[in-house]
């Protein structure tokens, strides 16, 4: 008998000897099959409960993140529009006092055009005089038949002649009455165009006021949402967050890249100053961290000042001084925030003075000798740069603005992923969990599987007792 | 309360000023030797081209040193122009200037010498390398590496050449050498055998010149 023949009981036949051990061992895991149900369930239980409890607790910190990232969102909306509101109303204040200060003198000029024309249109109603009374007798005269008398001819031809000649001169007075009018009528226009005019300013500043209110009744409806905590003004605010953060992000990007052609500018001409031999770490020349020094003490003056002209407001403590302390502080962080342009200017003149001397020895040791250049062509690099040296400080000043965004929103969206990443951590725990707990029912069953002969017995044993008479109304008993 | 507080932000600044800086060096510097024995001294011209590459390569704090192989190389007065480089690189570019003029009026004035002692060269190129205290440090030897030793002159004795990076250049061949090759790469073995048993941290060869840049490139 080899060593790998052992366990066989009839090492002449493998399949007796297999079917042996197989019946052998089946027959020990059947009578060992409810201690190893058991265990099984307990590992299942043993896997399955901390995992579940860990899910549970992750849910409820989520839960308990979200409910403080609310709050937090909440009350910074909150800050954010009550500064809207005061501004619009501050802006409402300054129109209707602009407004309304010119009101009186407004009204008065439109009472005055308005008298004016009431005269002018009251002249023009005047009509010219009516005929005569001798009309009437001119016309009893004219009733008068005519009997080939001379003298009553005479007589008619002289009425005739003298009516005809009053006739024309009331035509005429009449003509000159109407031209008058007319005239008048003509006068109206300035005044109707002055009145057209100051009513169109009237009604412009009447709409804008209208419009400011509108904002300031938008503004109010948010507030009053946020005040109510619903869940469409946390939406809103937790929208506009991201999109505060992408735009912040966006801009500090390009910020990042101003930075960055700022430090070039001036790490060589740094390095006439702390040397260039000097290394921080393995790759970090000195000369190079000085530069970033320079640009990132720029970048704070341009914080300073920005917080001291309330356009951001990152330091509390600033934004409470007095207006004395405010204003030297202003004026103090743009001295330094010019004098380090100025120097950035020098630094950039320095870079080109260098590169030049650089370039004049490398042409000197090459064989190859210098191309000649114009001399105010040569000259337009180093004025750029000079120019870009000047400006870019005060650009990187403005970093304050959308750097103060990009922190007040990535505590929102940094809160929010952080609380999704908490709720797929627990999702996930819950899985596993669940997994185990199911893997141990199909670890059983499949025990179960592997002595299903004992199994078959079993219920073949058991099978006539269940249907003995006895058990058989013992059972409709109780089903009954 | 407040002292102490005081004292202990001092401790920290203080640490972190002295840990503040990298102590190591990360300067180079470069010892060439030019041979200038019999009628290698034409390719001085050459030699010229090297070091006013070199010139154009090294920055601000390196160190550079040219000096001739003549037939007792062991000798300071040997050395034609050294210089450590201003950390300042306007200061740089002046000393850079200066020794170019040097140099180019060493090559005007360049004899030929009857024997070739490259070892004595190479233990004085050690020693000044290692006086710099710079942190890469490179012998570059501008010579047939044919070595021609009068019989007063002893050599043969172990050198140390620890952490230098020895480069020969323009090792051009011989006659002996288009007879019979072998010579020529035995020649160039048995050196980097010599070399590299002295401790020295690379040995390469370059002979066209068009590829200096490889002087400065690790391997």
């Amino acid at each position: 008998m080899t060593g790998s023949e052992y366990w066989m009981v009839w090492p002449a036949n493998t399949a007796v000897s297999v079917l042996v051990v197989l019946l052998v061992a089946m027959a020990f895991l059947y009578a060992a099959r409810k201690p190893v149900h058991h265990l099984i369930g307990s590992l299942g239980f043993l896997i399955s409960g901390p995992l579940r409890i860990g899910a549970r607790w992750l849910l409820a910190a989520a839960n308990d993140m979200t409910q403080r990232n609310k709050a937090v969102l909440l009350a910074h909306g909150r800050q954010e529009v009550e500064q809207r509101i005061e501004r619009e109303f501050e802006r409402l204040g300054a129109m209707v006092t602009r407004d309304l200060q010119g009101y009186p003198a407004l009204q008065r000029k439109l009472l005055d055009e308005i008298t004016r024309v009431e005269e002018d249109y009251k002249k023009c109603g005047e009509v010219p005089p009516p005929p005569p009374e001798w009309v009437e007798a001119v016309t009893a005269m004219a009733n008068v038949k005519s009997t080939g008398n001379e003298m009553v001819q005479k007589v008619l031809g002289e009425i005739n002649r003298s009516v005809t000649s009053i006739h024309d001169k009331a035509l005429a007075d009449y003509r000159r009455a109407y031209e008058t009018r007319h005239k008048i009528l003509e006068g109206f226009m300035p005044f109707w165009r002055s009145l057209d005019k100051t009513m169109a300013q009237v009604d412009k500043k009447l709409t804008g006021l209208q419009s400011s209110t509108a904002a300031v009744d938008a503004h109010m409806e948010k507030f009053e949402q946020i005040n109510a905590k619903t869940d469409k003004a946390e939406h809103a605010l937790t929208v506009s967050a991201f999109t505060q953060f992408a735009i912040a992000f966006l801009v500090m990007a390009v910020a990042s890249g101003g930075a960055f052609v700022n430090f070039k500018l001036i790490a060589l001409p740094m390095s006439e100053m702390v040397g260039a031999g000097d290394y921080i770490s393995s790759s970090l020349r000195t000369s190079e961290v000085a530069a970033l020094v320079i640009i990132f003490v720029e970048a704070s003056m341009g914080l300073f000042l920005m917080e001291s002209l309330r356009i951001t407001h990152l330091f509390p403590r600033i934004a409470n001084l007095n207006e004395h302390m405010r204003h030297r502080m202003m004026w103090i962080a743009l001295t330094l925030l010019v004098t380090l342009a100025g120097i950035e200017a020098a630094l950039a003149l320095m870079r080109d003075m260098l590169i030049s001397d650089k370039q004049a020895l490398l042409h000197s040791l090459a064989t190859v000798q210098q191309a000649a250049t114009d001399g105010w062509v040569a000259r337009i690099p180093t004025a750029g740069q000079m120019l870009l040296g000047f400006i870019l400080p005060f650009a990187l000043a403005f970093i304050a603005i959308p750097l103060e965004s990009l922190i007040y929103s990535t505590r929102t969206v940094g809160g929010v992923l952080l609380a999704g990443f908490v709720r797929t951590l627990a999702f996930v725990l819950r899985i596993l969990g669940n997994l185990a707990r199911r893997l141990s029912r199909v670890l059983i069953n499949l025990y179960d599987v592997v002595i299903v002969l004992p199994l078959l017995i079993e219920h073949l044993v058991k099978a006539p007792r269940a249907s003995a008479p006895g058990k058989s109304r013992r059972g409709a008993d109780a089903e009954a | 309360m407040i002292k102490r507080l005081f004292l202990a932000a001092l401790l920290l600044v203080g640490m972190a000023v002295a840990g503040c800086g990298d102590s190591r060096s990360h300067s180079n510097a470069v010892y060439m030797l030019v041979d200038t024995s019999g009628t290698y001294a034409q390719e001085a011209g050459k030699a010229q081209l090297i070091i006013n590459y070199l010139l154009g390569t090294l920055t601000a704090g390196d160190s550079l040193m040219v000096a001739r192989v003549t037939s007792r190389s062991f000798s300071e007065k040997d050395i034609i122009a050294k210089a450590t480089f201003d950390s300042r690189p306007s200061q740089a570019n002046a000393q850079k200037r200066a020794f170019k003029d040097q140099i180019d009026a060493y090559v005007k004035t360049v004899r030929g010498t009857a024997y070739t002692d490259i070892t004595g060269g190479l233990i004085q190129g050690a020693q000044f390398l290692n006086e710099t205290g710079a942190g890469t440090k490179t012998i570059i030897i501008f010579s047939d590496m044919q070595e021609e030793l009068d019989k007063a002159t002893v050599r043969n004795f172990p050198i140390s050449l620890k952490n230098i990076r020895i480069i020969a250049v323009n090792v051009v061949k011989l006659k002996t050498d288009n007879i019979d090759p072998r010579r020529y790469l035995g020649r160039l073995d048995a050196w980097q055998k010599r070399v590299e048993g002295a401790g020295a941290s690379e040995w390469r060869v370059i002979n066209d010149l068009e590829r200096l840049d490889a002087i400065f490139s690790k391997s």
